[in-house]
């Protein structure tokens, strides 16, 4: 009764328009479709940038790109023993010498890997927390057993992307914001259209005694059924979309596109859209009412 | 005797412009019958909205049934609303209802139960004679048909007051005599009954009916009999 959902039949009798009357249940539609997939890009990309994250955050890589290959595997040796003994290095892994060339083969080919070409010797480094004195210590740790390596934080080298990712993700946020604001002003427009439309009925109702709250309660009974009929119009829309799109990330089988799905709380998320549009379009109904109501006696 | 409503010095402006209603006071006893007569834009349609709530005044004090009505919450309104029966000029049917559902209204708007509203539209059906008419939606009655419709819906409720703005005005003499018979009717049963009207003749009809004169908004009261009602039995 509080929402004003059990309205009785003789009193949805008094506003005569049908449910879906009017173009707004079909905006409001629109309104979800377009929700529906900034949501869903705003998941997928919020979980890819997570999974980034935890890919890369606490992992360095070490170079020696010493020429001669004797001084090389020493200082491979020595900075493997020094980064052992520090508290805040959870690994140190040598990446094999035919690993690197596995990498390498598809950029330089056969005949390339397979003559004299020097490679720098590679050592992968995982940190228990990846603070900025941790990195700062291995950093220090691996200078001073060889002046020459260097130590690649992986964060950094994808930091612009994580960006990216942060600010898409932040964007599609924007843009579900904006949509309910833009439904919001629909429904605005819809409810003073149907207060002109059934002035005379307000009015009348009004005068025989008929509290705002039963006056209200006709109007956001339909709006919050017509917004729940658009809103779910626009869901099975979008999940379609969603749904070929899913598709078509999954053939090109990138990693980064692999991530960015999500699970089933985001899939939840979507399924109450239309709730949610509901619930924001009774309210809006509701205040747009009152504030009408209250201008009168 | 009791003063169901009292207006003190009331004033009713629009806007900016000049006062429609100036210093008008006056007493109306429970179960009385009163008739407010005047020309034409003299205040009657304004003061009967003062006195159905559809207005507030401009300056002075409204009290219905002892309660000051100027400085009312207006979330308190509905509840006095409920207690004063108005017939309007142009009686103000919802077009979409049927007869049964427009006369059904009041007691909807007072929160009663669907299965508590049959009986007593049936009975106010029979009442007045529209009892083969309860799903005609109004604009598929006679004008005379349309007003009993609007009398029965302004009496369902069993008002305390009962308003009617020209209710002859637009029906031939035999419906305004058969329409003063229930008035008659309430009003012995102790409603009280304010009729604005042009038709003077009304007033010979009901004997112990009080005249309320209105000239160019101004209560015409020479012996102040309207604002300090003689002290009699009405019932």
């Amino acid at each position: 009764m509080m929402l004003g959902l059990a309205a009785s039949p003789a009193d949805r009798r008094l506003l005569r328009e049908g449910r879906s009357a009017g173009p707004m249940p079909w905006v409001i539609a629109i309104m979800m479709f377009l929700t529906v997939l900034a949501a869903a890009a705003g998941l997928a990309l919020s979980n890819a940038a997570t999974t980034l994250d935890s890919g890369l955050k606490g992992k360095l890589t070490v170079q020696i790109a010493d020429p001669s290959p004797a001084i090389r595997e020493a200082q491979v040796r020595r900075i493997v023993i020094e980064l052992q003994q520090l508290a805040a290095v959870a690994a140190v892994t040598p990446v094999p010498e035919a690993e690197l060339m596995a990498m390498l083969r598809p950029w330089l080919g056969d005949d390339s890997i397979e003559s004299d070409l020097p490679l720098p010797a590679l050592i992968d480094v995982e940190l228990r927390d990846a603070t900025p004195e941790d990195i700062g210590l291995v950093a220090e740790t691996v200078r001073r057993a060889a002046p020459a390596a260097r130590v690649d934080a992986h964060a950094r080298w994808l930091a612009p992307l994580a960006g990216l990712l942060g600010a898409l993700t932040w964007l599609s946020a924007t843009l579900v914001i904006l949509m309910g604001v833009a439904t919001a002003a629909v429904v605005v427009l819809a409810v003073r259209a149907s207060i002109n439309t059934h002035q005379s009925t307000i009015d009348v109702i009004h005068l025989l005694g008929a509290s705002d709250t039963q006056i209200v309660r006709l109007f956001q009974r339909r709006i919050a059924l017509d917004a729940l009929f658009g809103g779910s119009v626009g869901l099975v829309l979008g999940l379609g979309i969603l749904i070929i799109l899913g598709n078509r990330m999954r053939t090109i089988g990138s990693e980064l596109l692999g991530s960015a799905g999500f699970g089933w709380a985001g899939w939840l998320a979507l399924l109450l859209l239309p709730v949610a549009g509901a619930v924001l379009a009774m309210v809006v109904a509701r205040v747009t009412v009152l504030a009408s109501l209250r201008k009168r006696l | 005797m009791t003063s169901i409503v009292q207006f003190e010095n009331v004033g009713l402006r629009y806007g900016t412009g000049a006062e429609t209603l100036s210093d008008v006071s006056f007493s109306l006893v429970k179960g009385g019958f009163y008739f407010l007569t005047g020309a034409s834009g003299a205040g009657k349609t304004s003061l009967l909205q003062l006195l159905y709530l559809a207005l507030r005044p401009s300056r002075g004090l409204v009290r219905l049934f002892g309660e000051d009505m100027t400085s009312m919450a207006r979330d308190r309104l509905p509840l006095y609303r409920r207690r004063i029966g108005v017939v309007f000029q142009d009686f103000r049917l919802i077009p979409h209802l049927s007869t049964f559902d427009n006369i059904a209204l009041p007691l909807r708007m007072a929160g009663v139960e669907d299965r508590d509203i049959e009986k007593p539209v049936t009975e106010m059906l029979a009442w007045v004679g529209l009892s083969d008419r309860a799903t005609a939606r109004p604009a598929t009655l006679s004008g005379g048909e349309q007003q009993r419709v609007a009398i029965a819906r302004a009496v369902i409720g069993r008002p305390d007051i009962l308003v009617a703005d020209e209710p002859t005005g637009n029906v031939d003499p035999e419906m305004a005599a058969r329409l003063l018979y229930l008035f008659d009717g309430l009003n012995k049963i102790g409603t009280t009954i304010v009729v604005a009207t042009h038709d003077l003749h009304l007033l010979s009809r009901i004997g112990s009916a009080t005249l309320m004169r209105l000239e160019a908004g101004r209560l015409n009261d020479p012996t102040g009999a309207l604002r300090y009602p003689p002290k009699r039995d009405v019932m």
